[in-house]
């Protein structure tokens, strides 16, 4: 076998393939069966697949475009590509093909896998701009018989095509993995970009391998464990939580049947090792909330005394920590069986050894449902840029407010102005093509400028205020960091998303999202009928709900000094929910302040000047890519402000 | 993009058939047929007689006159489940689901036809029922696969949203494999994204299965988008036969449906 070192994912993945083939390395389900492949017949797959796109004409260092939901199809394409020396570069699979067609451009792709025909329309639409797209391979037939198109080719194909190959060139798909060295580029990853277009993050094999290694290690990740693929392939976290990481330590990566089944078919396999935003912990508490309102009165009753002493206990537990009495022990046991357990066991998360949240703050009622559940839920900061890992926190010293320690081999500094720098082993090659933008990110000494606000506690673990640029001031001097308010909005269960306005102004405002789930179920409660979300939105007793939970937040704020002037004086309900297709948010749902600053320019001057109303109408996208308009009156709302504790003077 | 379909010669033939009910008449000497692979829509005012129609397709009403040829094979008294085992599959205007039972159980019932184990067999459950339940399971997957209905498998039919409990319908139909499909207002009661959606299944039903699909519709734009062929009754006569464009055009139609007296 190899005399080489393992230091590229195509000679990992051969040694998986020889130290355990018969253990599962993909599975997926697929007409309701779970169906297994082991990795002596994922190699196999793969070098069909590579041998395929060798004989189409796809060279070393040419770039492979994948789009689709979580497949193991795609995913052994992107292995294939590596063999032959080429790049994989996921597409977000929910982008629109003018999004689409930047990326193929920039990244100037000509060879295309998709999973279905949607992809495979939106790859075509594509292509009459970009008549360098000479081949479209598909994964799901479905639709497609009729496509007439030269250009398309189906997977099974493309792997008969392979298998044709390789069986005149025996020694082809070995040789050129042999050919395969560290420093080649793994993966194209663009990064989705609050602000201008998408940047094309090159990352190594050798940085991604390292970085796997040191995670795997990190968490002890042995190849019992089992994997959710269900976040996007276009994603870092995905390629280097489930791709990368896979390769390294030889478990099992779980695709499920459909968006629409995530749920379930977490339930079903009941994977160890979860990753998550805090957006999705939110929504399966929300449910859980949801549900147990609906429940009948023993059910519920238990639910909150035990919920009430895991509050008490929980945490304290999972991390070992003195300080428990006995009682309290034993109800605790007492809860894991009536209450702790079938509940995690109905979420899928009973067999979690470590679960992870990180790219936006999670909230503290959130965050200690999970721990004092008995889910070992931890906090990480990191980029595309990074490889995603900057610090993580260790079993055992979980805080709330932190992101964690910094990982092993990364080095951590804070500039004069506050920015966190980093310098690290999986630090990214360049931006693709843009040799400008990468020396505006890595200065001389090699530090990556990340743009975050933050600063060390006193524990030595890193805690992030808010993105550098988006740190700003009110008029009087005061500090207005807009993603800690909204983060403090946005812990409600009422408030989907906010956006809070107020720099070089004289107070702060803000725009709100209601969430409809929540919100709809509050409403039942209280028989008031609505007919959708623009009128659930704009209903006074909502409106209401909401501005008690921004006068929490103002109670809350008025006991912190520095940011006690920072509270919302007044706040309108948003008509429709922000929605990425429309710009406004970007593929990973973070919010882009200044578009949002720009198409809602109205409502902001209505804040500010006082108004009790604004006539808004806002242009939307729809799913196919046609436009509409959405126009409401909105009312503007005050909310309560406290005043401040005695500010202390600063040594 | 074009499509593989060829629309053959005629399927059915109604011929002359008058239905009524004691003094009702309900149908009176209606003739149009169904060619293979078409889309064929009855249209007409309310009480025009459709769902009659479709009922007399399927051997629920026998009509007084006329009669109703699959296939070559002429009929007039013709039993609904001998006209399931020749092929003729259909739907119902307000849902005849299980709503105690799941989805996956719903579109295994509509398997029935296929069963060929006894009671007994099945009660035992080794061997060759067991074999067979693999078979009609792995067809049920098909279908909830081609429906986009693998969220709600193991969810009641009483507690889906309508649009869903249309398309289950839809799929248990299917699961009899039919060679002709009736669907009594397949689009009723959706709002505009469930008619497209439904849209899409039928025409892909159409396609990919090659079924023929006589439908019933009030949705004038659906009709004439997706229909090869229609035809227009009203006060269970034939008023219209032809394309789209043909019926549109018809002034009898017209009149019909503006409401001239006649």
């Amino acid at each position: 076998m190899q005399q080489g070192s393992l230091d590229t994912f195509p000679r990992l993945l051969l040694d998986q393939a020889q130290i355990r083939p018969g253990r599962p390395a993909f599975r997926e389900k697929d007409l309701g069966i779970w169906q297994t492949w082991t990795w002596a017949r994922v190699a196999d797959e793969v070098r069909s697949l590579a041998c395929g796109l060798a004989a189409q004409g796809f060279r070393r260092g040419d770039r492979l475009a994948i789009v689709g939901d979580n497949r193991p199809r795609l995913y052994w394409s992107m292995m294939a590509a590596q063999a032959l020396g080429g790049v994989p570069v996921p597409l977000y699979q929910d982008a629109v093909a003018a999004e689409m067609a930047f990326v193929v451009q920039d990244a100037e792709i000509e060879f295309a896998v998709a999973e279905d025909q949607e992809q495979v329309d939106k790859l075509l639409e594509i292509e009459a701009q970009w008549p360098r797209l000479k081949r479209i391979y598909f994964d799901d037939p479905r639709g497609l018989r009729h496509y007439a198109q030269a250009q398309l080719t189906s997977i099974d194909s493309l792997q008969a095509i392979g298998r044709d190959f390789a069986g005149r060139d025996a020694g082809f798909f070995l040789g050129e993995i042999e050919k395969g060295r560290p420093s080649d580029v793994a993966a194209i990853l663009y990064t989705s970009g609050t602000t201008g277009n998408p940047k094309g993050v090159s990352q190594t094999h050798a940085a991604m391998i390292h970085t796997a290694r040191v995670l795997a290690a990190f968490d002890g990740i042995g190849q019992g464990d089992d994997l959710l693929c269900y976040l996007p392939m276009a994603w870092v976290g995905d390629f280097l939580y489930s791709y990368a990481q896979v390769h390294v330590a030889g478990f099992c990566l779980n695709c499920p049947e459909s968006p629409d089944t995530v749920m379930n078919d977490l339930r079903e396999i009941g994977p160890t090792y979860f990753f998550a935003p805090p957006r999705i912990y939110e929504n399966i508490l929300t449910q859980v909330m949801i549900r147990i309102e609906d429940a009948g009165w023993v059910k519920r009753r238990m639910f909150h005394y035990f919920m009430a002493v895991a509050k008490r206990a929980g945490m304290k537990m999972l991390e070992h920590k003195p300080g428990v009495p006995p009682k309290d022990r034993l109800l605790y046991r007492l809860g894991e069986l009536l209450v702790y357990g079938p509940l995690k066991n109905v979420l899928g998360l009973s067999r979690i050894r470590v679960a992870y949240t990180g790219g936006e703050a999670i909230g503290p009622d959130l965050f200690d449902f999970y721990r004092s559940a008995g889910i070992n839920l931890k906090q990480l900061y990191g980029m595309t840029e990074t490889c995603v890992t900057v610090c993580m926190q260790p079993s055992g010293e979980v805080k709330l407010d932190t992101v964690g320690r910094p990982m092993p081999g990364v080095e951590v500094r804070i500039a004069d102005s506050g920015e966190v720098l980093v310098r690290s082993p999986g630090m990214m090659k360049e931006y693709h093509r843009r040799p400008e933008a990468t020396r505006e990110a890595i200065d001389a000494e090699g530090f990556f400028h990340t743009g975050d606000a933050g600063y060390f506690d006193p524990d030595g673990h890193l805690k992030i205020i808010d993105r550098a640029k988006d740190v700003g001031r009110l008029a009087d001097g005061t500090l207005f960091a807009p993603k800690y308010l909204e983060n403090k909005l946005k812990f409600f269960p009422y408030i989907r998303e906010a956006v809070c306005f107020g720099h070089g102004r004289e107070k702060a405002c803000a725009l709100v999202n209601i969430d409809m789930a929540a919100i709809g179920n509050w409403a039942e409660r209280r028989n008031l009928p609505y007919s959708g979300y623009t009128d659930l939105a704009s209903q006074p007793a909502v409106r209401e709900l909401i501005r008690e939970c921004v006068e929490e937040v103002n109670r809350g704020l008025a006991g912190d000094p520095a940011l006690g002037n920072s509270q919302i004086h007044r706040f309108i309900i948003l008509h429709k929910e922000l929605d990425a297709d429309d710009g406004e948010l970007t593929r990973t749902r973070k919010v882009r302040r200044r578009h949002i600053g720009e198409k809602y320019a109205t409502l902001v001057d209505a804040l500010y000047s006082g108004k009790a109303s604004c006539f808004i109408e806002t242009q939307m996208r729809f799913e196919d890519g046609r436009t509409g308009t959405v126009s409401a009156d909105l009312k503007v709302a005050e909310a309560k402000t406290f005043s401040v504790a005695a500010a202390k003077k600063a040594a | 993009m074009t499509t593989g379909r060829t629309i053959g010669a005629p399927i059915l033939e109604v011929d002359g058939v008058s239905l009524s009910f004691g003094g009702v008449v309900a149908l009176q000497a209606v003739s149009f047929d169904v060619k293979e692979q078409e889309i064929r829509a009855i249209i007409g005012p309310n009480g025009a007689g459709k769902s009659s129609m479709l009922n007399v397709i399927n051997g629920v009403y026998h009509p007084q006159q006329g009669t109703v040829a699959f296939r070559g094979r002429k009929r007039r008294d013709v039993d609904p489940h001998e006209a399931a085992e020749r092929g003729i599959a259909r739907t119902f205007q307000n849902i005849a689901l299980f709503r105690g039972m799941t989805v996956l159980d719903n579109l295994m019932t509509g398997r029935n036809l296929k069963m060929k184990c006894n009671l007994l067999q099945q009660a035992i459950y080794w061997g060759r029922a067991q074999r067979e339940e693999l078979e009609h399971r792995a067809k049920v997957e098909e279908i909830i696969d081609f429906l986009e209905i693998q969220q709600i498998r193991k969810t009641p039919v009483g507690r889906l949203p309508y649009g869903l409990q249309k398309r289950v319908e839809l799929g248990r139909a299917l699961a009899a494999e039919p060679e002709l499909l009736l669907l009594d207002e397949p689009m009723a009661g959706m709002n505009v994204e469930e008619k497209q959606d439904m849209c899409r299944f039928v025409l892909d039903v159409n396609d990919q299965l090659g079924t023929t699909i006589v439908l019933i519709e009030h949705d004038m734009s659906v009709v004439m988008d997706i229909s090869d062929r229609v035809v227009v009754l009203d006060y269970g006569r034939k008023i219209g036969d032809g394309t789209p464009d043909e019926v549109r055009a018809n002034q009898a139609v017209i009149d019909a449906y503006l409401g001239v007296s006649h």
